[in-house]
């Protein structure tokens, strides 16, 4: 095949920029959908805003620090830099684009129907609305303001990143000449959301913005307020280079450093309407280009829609909220650890409850048998009954170790908090490995029981977070296997920072053995379809980026693999390419929940094998983060995990389905049944308690009444 | 609960390892955990002499872990013991105090024959495999950092045992900046290894046929157990490993390594085992390669397991240190019939008066190994036989002794011919303590009376009984020939018994039935 095609050409793959993209787009959608209900679309806007942002902090603002740096070496589909960053620019621009027409179009409009009134601008108050609206502006708002006029005295403050501001021109009272620029934070500390009371059946609200914007004259007394306008900037602001970035990279940045600009302004949203002189000196003094200014025809920065998502009342405008199930297989009355002696026990989040991982660590810190408890830490809640266990754990005598990410991407802060009270009772913290990011999810309890030492072992693919384990769909394993308790056991003393074990059992590791071990996988059943045996991939990720690993699925594919990719985010494969990716097909579902497990099926000749893990195929996460896929081994379980794969290859609703031209479409509906795998999952998952109960139920013995004659 | 953990721990020339073993109350041997940090102390060692103070530390940090996940397990016991990195540097006591106080842990300095035999321990404990492969000539080839012990097999008991001052580390010191890969690197070492290796199968294996080699390190083994995979049992033939070497000649050692998934931080000793390993193959003609992937904590859990009754253990090791003495006697031309009967006197003197001296099993091998080299000094000089036996024994290992063990062992030879020297005397020459001089007394005490009996050269007496009656040793000769000569010398013999335990022991004879015709 090498000699016919070369697979590295540019054109057989996408840029990941763009990709990304393609992937807010297909959220955005969600926010389209006129069969959701009003606020979970508000929802799916908010996300996309929220995406967009941590998109530009750290993806745009990576392209820029390469351009800066004069790096121009094209990436997998063969766009420099710059050339990225151009398109990238252009399809953001239209991203938002639909973002305000969506909301303004759609959501503002409907939400009107539904009695909740936007007053969209202050202008708009009546007369008592207007009066309430400004004693809460000096009670609530005024004290906390600190407005900020620049003139040859003061310099350009510094408008800190992502936050909302208003700018405005002021002339010095009865000088009527000199126009200055003014501005002021919207301060975060306060609710964006201001409920104005009203009606009884109507619900009436402002933007915080727009009640500051009315009251502006007040903060400079000695002024004459000519116009005031919302703007926010994003800087450049991450200090360290993103982990997806070659090292080749860093070094050409660390030369250049010089030329870097710290905390540069890459993006600018304004209002669309803004006067164009104190655009002006906002563009002088940002020093930003025009492509990076964003005319906002709404409000800025569509979070807030999060908050509204959660108003008290408009429940019949939301989803009936789902409550994750009990897993059926697991008793909340016996004994955890006998239970999972019994066999291996698979979780799947949301849709089953997150709770027996909760308990496997609670009853492992209070069992006096138990030596040992070693976990790795990623994104952790705030509060989390985990890492009270842990320290309760620690000071009941047990060994705890802990190895906590503080790389973990906006956790840091959080990370060291509870990472320091861990240390305080008594854990062995490990703050994280030089130059990795320790992205495996697995807890170690060794157990001392009759018979030996005992290993008790929970494997994942989602962090160890109660909150977030509502919303990701992840999947996990209990399992006392022995072999994978060795191997888990070797995986801490590494992390510990000991030598490397001389061999593994059954876990495969990331960045040293696992890339390796895909790659085997994937051309395995390559060679399988040469020989004319069935050759099957199924693998369901979050990203697929890594070009080593497209280059192997396309090989595989040309041999005659069938290959089912199901990628929520960023795909840089193309499917249809003539004889190299014809028999890949690639879709991505977005729904309620966040699609997080990573599962990875090999047909193997017959051997079926499944995999489960916490890497996506990125190279960040072969190559420089510390990760973990572990094998199903029961049967019971791998047709369980099997079963999940199908229904969602046959989700008809929530599916879009990558084509050759490089857009994802939804799913033709004609002569098919309607499936939403997520809705599927968690009627199964309510079901199975169901018949749960009835066989509990069964078991009880009817007593033969008295027959009276 | 019949479950019994327990860490060993090997302070080692390039590594600091500990293994956690369970022992259940079947029997059963199982390691639970294997912790591994790379240190090189040989390096300090080997070049200066001293372990630097930078190491020590880390050797103490690292130990300090051990201890604490130790603690997790809740260990019944640890032996944490120390190999040639330790024992050979300058300031050992200083830094074995050091660790003693910084870690609560005792390190034990091994001698190299405790070491090795440890590690032939951990070897046996490899069980019926074990038992199998022995059937054949076999040769156990065991490479650390310091040097290699070479130990022959013969019919399943251990004949042999020699050292050589030559491990990978010390080597690839000696080799310096010579680029590995070159023909050069290969012929330095084989010129080094030949030296030795030459002499080695003079001595040894010229009427000896090796068809095994089994394989005790910690790179030529981990090559086969990947070389190995498929046929599962470590094993791999003469051919394929010639062609391993010949990859590693065309790739650089960290290539080979990441091959063969091999740390890489081991990658640099890798030449220098393989092209050794080439060499033995070619000097014995072995035929078969066994890794069967043990180390030094295997022995040591195996011999505590077997001290403190924990396991089964099929291998008679006692026999291997008895037919090592044997051997050892054979090549000096002692008399094996006359010793072979002292050393059976020797032993109904210890057994019939346990009362008087105290002493256990140890001492009891320790005399009969005695007996057994008892004239080994006169293959030198038959004028200066004491002194030479002394020499000689001082000189050989002899594997499953300790050095005090061995110190003792040739006193007890020696003071049998020569006048005894008293503790202060013998102290100002060697580092014996009170203890062990007072086993050499005694020992010699036994040793003397016993040769006494067998004075003769000719084998007079058939049997002789003992037996302790107030403060007489009684020992019945059975004998028809004149035992007058046995008796002059013996009074003399025995003057030392009488003093060491102020019994004294007197020479009966007694006739058999057909006396007196």
């Amino acid at each position: 095949m090498a000699d016919k095609f070369d697979l590295k050409r540019s054109e057989y793959y996408y840029n990941r920029e763009l990709s990304w993209i393609l992937f807010n787009n297909r959220i955005l959608e969600e926010a389209r959908d006129k069969t959701l209900p009003l606020f979970e679309r508000l929802k799916f806007l908010s996300i996309t805003a929220s995406n967009l942002d941590e998109f530009f902090m750290i993806r745009v603002a990576s392209l820029k620090d390469m351009v800066n740096a004069d790096y121009t070496k094209p990436d997998i589909a063969g766009l420099t830099p710059g050339e990225q960053l151009e398109k990238v620019n252009a399809a953001t621009h239209e991203l938002v684009q639909l973002q305000y027409s969506t909301y303004n179009r759609s959501l503002l409009p409907l939400l009107q129907q539904n009695g909740v009134h936007v007053v969209t601008e202050h202008e708009g108050l009546t007369k008592k609305q207007a009066e309430y609206v400004d004693r809460y502006f000096s009670e609530n708002v005024y004290p906390v303001l600190t407005p900020m006029a620049v003139d040859s005295s003061r310099p350009f403050p510094l408008i800190r990143n992502k936050t909302l501001n208003i700018g405005a021109l002021v002339t010095k009272k009865n000088e009527k000449k000199e126009v200055e620029f003014a501005t002021v934070q919207v301060p975060a500390v306060l609710p964006r959301i201001v409920l104005i009371p009203g009606e009884k059946d109507e619900t009436t609200l402002i933007l915080l913005e727009e009640i500051i914007e009315r009251n502006i004259d007040q903060l400079f007394l000695n002024y004459d307020v000519i116009c005031a306008y919302p703007f926010r900037i994003m800087r450049n602001a991450d200090l360290t280079i993103d982990e997806d970035e070659a090292a080749d990279l860093l070094k050409e940045i660390e030369k250049q450093l010089k030329k870097r600009q710290w905390g540069e302004a890459i993006r600018l949203e304004v209002d669309d309407d803004i006067d164009k002189r104190l655009l002006k000196i906002l563009r002088h003094e940002l020093s930003i280009k025009e492509e990076d200014i964003y005319y906002i025809n709404g409000p800025l920065d569509l979070t807030f829609l999060m908050k509204m998502y959660g108003l008290q009342g408009f429940e019949q405008l939301k989803n009936v909220p789902y409550v994750p199930q009990p897993v059926p297989h697991l008793q909340t009355d016996r004994d955890l650890f006998a239970q999972i002696r019994e066999g291996d026990k698979l979780l799947h989040h949301p849709y089953e409850t997150f709770q027996p991982v909760v308990t496997f660590i609670q009853q492992a810190a209070k069992d006096p048998d138990v030596l040992a408890i070693k976990q790795t830490l990623y994104r952790v809640s705030g509060n989390s009954p985990i890492i009270a266990a842990l320290a309760q754990a620690a000071e009941n005598g047990k060994q705890v170790t802990v190895l906590v990410e503080l790389k973990a991407r906006f956790d840091e802060e959080n990370n060291i908090v509870w990472a320091k009270m861990l240390e305080k009772a008594g854990c062995h913290v490990i703050y994280g490995l030089v130059g990795l990011k320790t992205h495996s999810k697995i807890t170690l309890v060794v157990r001392r029981e009759e018979d030996g030492i005992r290993r008790y072992v929970h494997l994942g693919t989602g962090n160890y977070n109660d909150i977030t384990a509502k919303l990701y769909t992840d999947l996990g394993l209990l399992t006392c296997s022995e072999k994978i308790g060795e191997d888990a056991t070797a995986v801490f003393n590494m992390l510990s920072g000991y030598s490397e074990p001389v061999s593994w059992n059954k876990l495969a590791l990331a960045p040293l053995w696992l890339k390796e071990k895909f790659l085997y996988l994937i051309n395995k059943e390559r060679e399988n379809a040469l020989q004319k045996k069935p050759a099957r991939i199924i693998a369901k990720i979050n990203s697929l980026c890594d070009s080593d690993i497209i280059e192997a699925l396309y090989e595989a594919s040309h041999a005659g693999v069938e290959i089912d990719l199901i990628v929520r985010g960023i795909c840089c494969l193309r499917v249809g390419i003539p004889e190299i990716s014809e028999h890949i097909r690639v879709r991505s579902i977005v729904g309620n929940f966040l699609e997080h497990s990573r599962i990875f099926y090999f047909h193997n000749a017959g051997k079926e094998k499944i995999f489960l893990g916490s890497a996506d195929w990125m190279p960040r996460n072969l190559e420089r983060r510390v990760e973990i896929m572990f094998p199903i081994e029961e049967e019971e379980l791998k047709q369980k995990v099997m079963h999940l794969l199908q229904v969602q290859l046959d989700d008809t609703m929530k599916a879009r389905v990558l084509t050759a031209d490089g857009t994802y479409e939804r799913i033709d509906k004609r002569g098919k049944e309607s499936i939403c795998a997520q809705e599927q999952f968690c009627q199964e998952a309510m079901q199975a308690v169901k018949s749960m109960k009835e066989n509990v139920n069964a078991r009880i013995f009817v007593p033969e009444e008295h027959i009276e004659e | 609960m019949s479950i019994q953990t327990f860490a060993a721990i090997d302070v080692g020339s390039y590594e600091l390892a500990m293994k956690i073993y369970q022992f259940s109350g079947k029997g059963e041997m199982k390691q639970i955990d294997h912790i591994r940090h790379s240190i090189e102390l040989g390096t300090d060692t080997y070049s200066t002499g001293k372990i630097s103070h930078e190491r020590v530390d880390e050797l103490c940090q690292v130990l300090s872990e051990f201890a604490d996940i130790m603690k997790s397990y809740k260990v019944a016991a640890y032996r944490a013991c120390g190999t040639s990195a330790i024992r050979e540097t300058e300031n050992r006591i200083i830094v074995l105090e050091q660790i003693k106080l910084r870690t609560g842990l005792t390190v034990d300095v091994l001698s190299n024959s405790e070491q090795r035999f440890l590690h032939y321990k951990s070897v046996a404990s490899k069980g019926e495999r074990f038992d199998k492969v022995i059937e054949k000539g076999t040769a156990i080839v065991d490479v650390g950092g310091g040097s290699i012990q070479i130990s022959l097999f013969d019919k399943d008991s251990l004949v042999a045992t020699q050292n050589i001052r030559l491990g990978i580390l010390r080597m690839r010191e000696m080799l310096g900046d010579i680029e590995p890969r070159t023909k050069d690197y290969e012929h330095l070492i084989e010129e080094l290894v030949d030296n030795q290796l030459l002499s080695f199968q003079s001595l040894y294996l010229k009427d000896r046929d090796i068809k095994n080699i089994i394989v005790v390190d910690d790179y030529i083994s981990f090559i086969m157990q990947k070389l190995g995979k498929e046929k599962k049992d470590n094993t791999i033939t003469q051919q394929q490993y010639m062609a391993f070497v010949d990859i590693l000649r065309i790739q650089t050692p960290e290539q080979v390594a990441e091959y063969i998934g091999m740390p890489e931080e081991n990658a640099s000793l890798l030449t220098p085992s393989a092209i050794l390993f080439k060499r033995i193959l070619e000097i014995t003609g072995a035929e078969l390669l066994w890794a069967p992937g043990v180390g030094l904590a295997d022995g040591i859990a195996y011999d505590y397991a077997q001290k403190n009754k924990l396991i089964q253990v099929q291998h008679n090791f006692e026999n291997d240190i008895i037919a090592c003495a044997e051997n050892m006697g054979k090549r000096y031309k002692g008399n094996r019939t006359r010793n072979v009967f002292v050393q059976q006197v020797a032993l109904t003197i210890f057994d019939s008066t346990k009362k008087l001296h105290g002493m256990g099993k140890r001492e009891r091998l320790l005399l009969r190994i005695a007996a057994l080299l008892g004239d080994c000094g006169k293959f030198i000089s038959l004028e200066a036989m004491a002194e030479s036996s002394y020499s000689i024994i001082m000189a050989t290992e002899i594997i499953g002794l300790s050095h005090m063990e061995r110190e003792i062992v040739a006193n007890v030879v020696k003071y049998n011919k020569a006048s005894f020297q008293y503790y202060n005397e013998l102290s100002a020459t060697s580092a014996l303590d009170k203890a062990s001089y007072l086993t050499i007394a005694k020992l010699v005490a036994i040793f003397r009376t016993a040769d006494g009996v067998c004075r003769s050269q000719r084998r007079k007496v058939q049997d002789v009984k003992a037996s302790l009656k107030d403060d007489q040793l009684i020992l019945t000769v059975c004998s028809d020939e004149d035992l007058s000569l046995e008796k002059g010398f013996f009074d003399r013999k025995a003057r030392f018994f009488e003093e060491v335990f102020s019994v004294k022991p007197i020479i009966k004879q007694k006739r058999s039935l057909n006396d007196g015709r």
